[in-house]
This record gives C-alpha cells, sequence and structure tokens, in this order.
C-alpha cells in the first residue's frame, strides 16, 4: 500500500512540476521577450560590431572593455521535453530559444554598460556561452568607444 | 556587496581615472600608438556555487528563466579576474591591456574557472597622420 501511495506521489507530483513548468515558462519566456524587444528598440542607438577595427579614419575615443553576461535555465517541462527530442536527434528547439534569449540578453546588457559610460559604438563584440549547473552563461563583451574627436 | 565593490573598481579601471591602465578587446587604442609590448598578462578565479543560491536556483529552474543568483556570482568572479589581470600589468608598468579574451570553463560539478587574458602595451600619443 505504501509503495503504491509513494508512485501516486511521484508520479503525480512529475505531471505537476510539467505543468507547472510549461505555463510558468510560457508566460516568462513571452515576457522576456517582449522585454529584450522593448530594450532592444530603446538601445538602438548605441553601435555594435564584430568587426575588429574601426573602420580606417574614424575618429574614436576613449576604447574600454565592456562587458554583458546573464545565466537563463530552461523551464521543466522544456527540459523534459527536450531530453526526449534528444534520444531521437534533431533540432531542439526548447534549446535554440533559449540560447536566444541569453545572447540578445547579455548584449543588451553590453550596451546598457557602454551608454552608462558614455560611448556610442561597441567594436570587436564575442560571445562566450557556457553551461552553468542547470542554465546556461552567456557573455558578451567589446571594445566601446566614443565616436568623433575628443 | 562584494558584488557592487568588484564592478566599481572594475568601472575605476575602466575609465582610467585613478588607475592608468586601459582594458580593450581590440589590437589597438583610439588614438594612441603602442610603444612597447611587455607580453601576456592574465587573471583568473575559480567559484563554487552557494547552497543557499544552488537551492533557490533549483526552484527557478522548474518555471525557466533568469538565475540572477548565478548571473551575480559569475559577474563578480569574472570582475576579479578582469582585475587581476590589470592588476598584473600595472605591475609591469603597463598603460593598457589589448587584445583582451575571456574563457569560462566548468572544472567540477559546481565550480567553474573565469579566465581573462590580453598584452600589456605601453602607450604614446598617436600621430596625426591618420
Amino acid at each position: 500500500m505504501p509503495a503504491d501511495v509513494s508512485t501516486v506521489v511521484n508520479i503525480g507530483g512529475f505531471f505537476f512540476l510539467l505543468m507547472l513548468g510549461w505555463m510558468a515558462g510560457r508566460v516568462n519566456e513571452r515576457r522576456h521577450y517582449r522585454r529584450i524587444v522593448a530594450r532592444e528598440r530603446g538601445l538602438a542607438g548605441i553601435l555594435v560590431f564584430s568587426d575588429r577595427l574601426l573602420p580606417t579614419g574614424t575618429p574614436a575615443t576613449d576604447g574600454h572593455l565592456v562587458l554583458g553576461s546573464v545565466v537563463v535555465a530552461q523551464d521543466y517541462f522544456k527540459m523534459v521535453a527536450a531530453a526526449l527530442r534528444n534520444l531521437f536527434g534533431g533540432r531542439l528547439r526548447a534549446y535554440e530559444s533559449l540560447l536566444d534569449r541569453g545572447r540578445r540578453e547579455a548584449v543588451l546588457r553590453m550596451k546598457e554598460h557602454a551608454r552608462q559610460d558614455g560611448a556610442d559604438a561597441v567594436f570587436n563584440v564575442k560571445f562566450v556561452t557556457s553551461r552553468i549547473g542547470v542554465g546556461i552563461e552567456v557573455v558578451a563583451y567589446g571594445t566601446a568607444v566614443r565616436l568623433g574627436q575628443g | 556587496m562584494q558584488s557592487r565593490a568588484a564592478s566599481a573598481s572594475l568601472n575605476r579601471i575602466d575609465s582610467g581615472k585613478e588607475h592608468s591602465v586601459i582594458l580593450t578587446n581590440t589590437e589597438t587604442v583610439p588614438g594612441k600608438r603602442v610603444v612597447e609590448h611587455l607580453g601576456l598578462v592574465q587573471g583568473s578565479t575559480v567559484r563554487a556555487k552557494h547552497v543557499g543560491r544552488d537551492f533557490m536556483a533549483g526552484l527557478k529552474n522548474i518555471v525557466g528563466g533568469e538565475l540572477k543568483g548565478y548571473t551575480e556570482l559569475l559577474e563578480d568572479a569574472r570582475n576579479q579576474a578582469i582585475m587581476r589581470m590589470a592588476e598584473q600589468a600595472r605591475a609591469i608598468g603597463a598603460d593598457a591591456v589589448l587584445n583582451i579574451r575571456l574563457s569560462t570553463s566548468t572544472i567540477t560539478a559546481g565550480a567553474a574557472e573565469l579566465l581573462a587574458y590580453g598584452t600589456a602595451v605601453k602607450l604614446g600619443e598617436a600621430d596625426h597622420a591618420g
């Protein structure tokens, strides 16, 4: 009897977490994307380049390192769905959106730092992505400059 | 607390007001000329997760989203690595660290190493030839 009860509790708990993850995860992701889009619009004035160097002849001053980082995690439902998907291989959409959110968030934070420092553009932007426990960490970094003669 | 202190110091190094070490990840500093290369400088730190933060992150993992505790932890650690690198550069008389690269690696379960490295240089004023 106790074994049956614990089985029910275990399976029930699993489905509860699955449902909770599915609902809360969807809401969280949507909210996050809305915030990302709004902030991207606000920070569109800060130019970001992956170019190693400024175009020749561009006057710029005050070059310094700026960073933006974030750790984001998958919700329970997507984690289970991705684990199942992993059995068959193929595209893990759940992780694609997670990485997309992470990268965009990291770039936004980097741009926010650049704006605080009075910079107009960030050059030589690089990304570092790593697995941290249950989530992923994305770092964006580059050299912020003030365009025009100092 | 530590987080704010670390980022404040990083900003100080960045702004070059109190310290003179300029940090960039490009090969040049706008408006300046490299007069001497002093070689590679690096700074690193290994951090482990805090049990309380780990527990909160476990809860957060059910609903997804940002794990703020970890974001802060790693930000602190990375700032410290960068500051150690800048410290090393200052010790050998550098004006700037160029071509900075960052890397993160998981050393064991629950611990990460943050590494920052770059080239220490001495700077001079750029000629206005372009």
